[in-house]
């Protein structure tokens, strides 16, 4: 399967969208919490649809903190995606003007590690199929997002559901995912050790940027023939 | 209109959105601005999904519970050898028995 049109985006999508659904209703319930009504919570999913930083974003909004700091905050999230922005270069060279312009609204950590993986394994990633994946990750997204302001707290406690450990897992299998690339295992291992000292000297959310600049600085210190090479034998096998 | 929403906060989730919009254009921009890409840019760029995906999941495993250790270093084994939906359901029935069960 070439993985080209709307339809096989949605079923690459179906796993991850259904990953995404408790952290959408968990949003949606502590939005609800915080004072702000069902409209702004599915406002704030729909135009924003990066879901830590959200979550970041309404725990600040009651403490009297000026605008500004609560936007900086969100930004700080999401900075990594400057990272992915970056790298979607090499990805999509081919898409027009438009077509990066409104895909790259939807480019979240998952919409990322598929396009990396559809590239190295069809050589491109079709936008019908990057919509497709999209659209189901966003829709749900929005779906649950709206039950769980309007449900709340018929959710529990999401810890005794054990949906705390949901996004570690998936993201831990797209890590997995790439253990077959060029200096895998000193990029994770500096990334792991970036992010974890980063979480107890500086604070979340800075770790997330701190550990992938580590990772990314070793990256680029290594000798790059070796990579070179490496990526090489990866295109020819 | 007070009642859907209020000023300040709508205010404050469309600048927001601006900013995280920013984020999902702005390294694309700052790329093509460059004539060629130097290969230790590239071998940089190249490191991005593991080095991001990693510290999501780093910080996690160490300050999580014995539980949460455990679920997530079967749930790693699992995946080595299983697709990742089968990895994820492991993983989580695990959290969940050992926290039903308070073990660990």
């Amino acid at each position: 399967m070439t993985h080209a049109t709307f339809n096989s985006g949605i079923r690459l999508g179906l796993p991850v969208a259904l990953a995404v659904l408790p952290f959408g209703a968990l949003f949606g319930a502590v939005a609800i919490e915080n004072g702000l009504t069902i409209y702004e919570a599915t406002l704030m999913s729909g135009v924003i649809y990066a879901g830590a930083s959200q979550l970041v974003g309404i725990e600040l909004f009651n403490q009297n903190l000026p605008a500004w700091l609560v936007v900086l905050s969100i930004f700080a999230v999401n900075f990594r995606h400057i990272l992915y922005s970056a790298a979607m270069v090499r990805i999509v060279p081919e898409w027009s003007f438009a077509k990066k312009a409104v895909g790259f609204f939807f480019l979240v950590d998952p919409q990322f590690a598929e396009s990396v993986r559809l590239k190295e394994k069809n050589g491109r990633v079709s936008f019908a199929c990057y919509m497709g994946y999209a659209f189901i990750v966003y829709a749900l997204w929005m779906i649950s997002t709206v039950l769980g302001a309007s449900l709340g707290n018929l959710l529990g406690d999401p810890k005794a559901a054990g949906l705390d450990v949901l996004l570690p897992i998936y993201f831990m299998g797209m890590v997995l995912g790439f253990r077959k690339r060029a200096s895998f295992y000193p990029i994770m291992l500096a990334s792991a050790v970036g992010a974890i000292v980063a979480y107890h000297f500086v604070g979340s959310p800075w770790h997330v940027s701190i550990g992938a600049v580590t990772g990314i600085l070793l990256a680029v210190i290594l000798p790059p023939n070796k990579t070179g090479e490496e990526m090489t034998e990866v295109e020819t096998a | 209109m007070g009642q859907f929403f209020d000023m300040q906060t709508l205010i404050i989730i469309f600048a927001s959105a601006v900013a995280t919009y920013f984020t999902r254009v702005g390294g694309y921009v700052l790329m093509t601005r460059m004539k060629s890409i130097p290969p230790r840019v590239e071998a940089g760029l190249n490191a991005v999904p593991v080095a991001v995906l990693t510290t999501l999941v780093a910080p996690a495993f160490f300050e999580g519970g014995y539980e949460v250790k455990i679920a997530l270093i079967f749930a790693l084994i699992v995946g080595l050898r299983f697709p990742g939906l089968i990895m994820l359901a492991s993983g989580w029935a695990l959290v969940v028995a050992m926290r039903y069960f308070n073990i660990a």
